[in-house]
């Protein structure tokens, strides 16, 4: 570790560069900052202020991630830090950003498809399930669309688990929230 | 904001926490039970995960409380120290799992009243409360579409699976009153825009669960007796059936033997 000079902070510029490089204790190919869940950082005095808004109320990685950014600032020689938490609005992952998108694909999990995301309107669901509806989630290994969701669920709470009817795999879908 | 949170009555307001923050525990530690148990393994990992969300939702809540209530309570002290006569739950989630179908009828009738509830609390007058139900409310979502599917998987399924869907349903019924019986506490939350009356969110969840009995080819119960409605009994005053206690003694035992025990 290397302490800053007395009376100088980093730029912030300089910190979100940093926390770019925290990476997400599940799925370690994409950062805190590709998951859009740092909201703000700033400085208070002589205190650099990081607030962060949870994924899922329940996600066990959520104080992993605390404890993993505070680390890296540490790190990096920042000794007065304040982590806050931040619920409005709720994390979405519109927030996931280009590049984090690219890289989840590159790792096997199909990224989030726009007009996916549950919304508890169970009239027009009932209608669906009759024809299905094809919602184009891309097979991340083949790229085919011809795909069918196993479950809403998947192995952490950001996940659905779907299959590909061409290559036959089956694969996580970072669902819509 | 902070005006309406001062002008409602302190001890209301923490009650009407508990009502949220322990349902969401106490079914949370309901579904948590079937882990390593489901019939497959995607519908564990499901009933898992939402489980998860169910118990991050209830932490919100019960911090929340804490706060309110302003004795330096954490949600894990809400959680882990209060006897059963403390908790607020519905009824409905404190009973027992039985069957995988079972789980899912009662997941269902609870989601779709869950759903409505957070979808109206979005408005409250409490920032801190509109926050909490915006976050929970994408998550019900989910819930809700699963646990609606599979009631319709279930119950138009084979005759043995209906049969059991509809067994479910008569024995769940009778504890769905209680989610709409609006009293003293709900009317001053609702006098100080926090939350909206329980009654007046019956009427949608009604049409959810019409829409999808019909669909699982179920007949629908109509009006029974209902427990927790009448006089001072009910989960939400504290009044529980002999379940609750041995989910508290499970869910306690390790803060009760090792106070402040930490890992």
């Amino acid at each position: 570790m290397t302490a800053l000079p007395a009376g100088s902070h980093p730029d912030l510029a300089e910190v979100w560069r940093w926390l770019a490089e925290v990476p997400d204790p599940e799925i370690p190919v994409i950062s805190v900052t590709d998951l859009g869940i740092v909201r703000e950082v700033e400085w208070q005095g002589e205190t650099l202020v990081v607030t962060v808004t949870p994924t899922y109320s329940g996600c066990p990685a959520t104080s992993v991630i605390a404890l993993d950014i505070e680390a890296a600032l540490r790190a990096k020689g920042v000794e007065r830090l304040r982590l806050e938490r931040r619920l409005a609005p709720p994390w979405t992952t519109d927030w996931l950003t280009r590049e984090g998108r690219e890289k989840l694909r590159r790792y096997g999990i199909a990224p989030p498809v726009d007009g996916t995301a549950a919304d508890g309107r169970i009239a027009g669901r009932i209608a669906r399930l009759a024809g299905g509806g094809n919602l184009a989630v891309a097979c991340p290994r083949c790229g085919s669309t011809r795909t069918e969701r196993i479950s809403q669920f998947g192995s952490t709470p950001c996940k659905a688990s779907w299959r590909c009817t061409d290559c036959l795999e089956p694969f996580d879908y970072f669902k819509c929230i | 904001m902070a005006e309406a949170a001062t002008a409602v009555d302190r001890a209301a307001f923490f009650d009407w926490l508990c009502r949220m923050g322990d349902s969401c525990l106490v079914l949370g530690h309901r579904v948590s039970e079937w882990c390593g148990h489901a019939p497959v393994l995607e519908e564990d990992i499901a009933l898992a995960n939402q489980a998860l969300d169910l118990i991050g939702q209830c932490q919100f809540w019960l911090s929340l409380a804490g706060e309110v209530e302003g004795r330096g309570r954490s949600a894990d002290d809400l959680a882990y120290l209060r006897d059963a006569a403390q908790f607020r739950n519905l009824l409905l989630v404190e009973r027992p799992n039985g069957d995988f179908g079972h789980t899912l009828m009662r997941q269902f009738l609870f989601d779709a009243f869950h759903f409505e509830m957070l979808r109206a609390l979005e408005g409250s007058a409490d920032p801190r409360v509109a926050a909490i139900a915006a976050k929970a409310g994408k998550e019900v979502a989910y819930h809700l579409e699963r646990s609606a599917d599979l009631v319709i998987a279930l119950g138009d399924g084979s005759t043995e699976s209906h049969d059991r869907m509809a067994a479910a349903l008569r024995a769940l019924w009778p504890y769905t009153g209680e989610m709409f019986a609006d009293d003293a506490v709900d009317r001053a939350m609702a006098a100080a825009g926090i939350a909206p009356l329980p009654s007046g969110l019956k009427p949608a969840w009604a049409a959810t669960v019409a829409e999808v009995l019909a669909a699982a080819t179920l007949d629908h119960p109509g009006e029974v007796w209902q427990h927790g409605v009448s006089g001072a009994g009910g989960g939400r005053r504290g009044v529980h059936s002999e379940h609750l206690g041995y989910i508290l003694a499970e869910m306690q035992f390790l803060q009760r033997a090792y106070p402040g025990a930490v890992w």
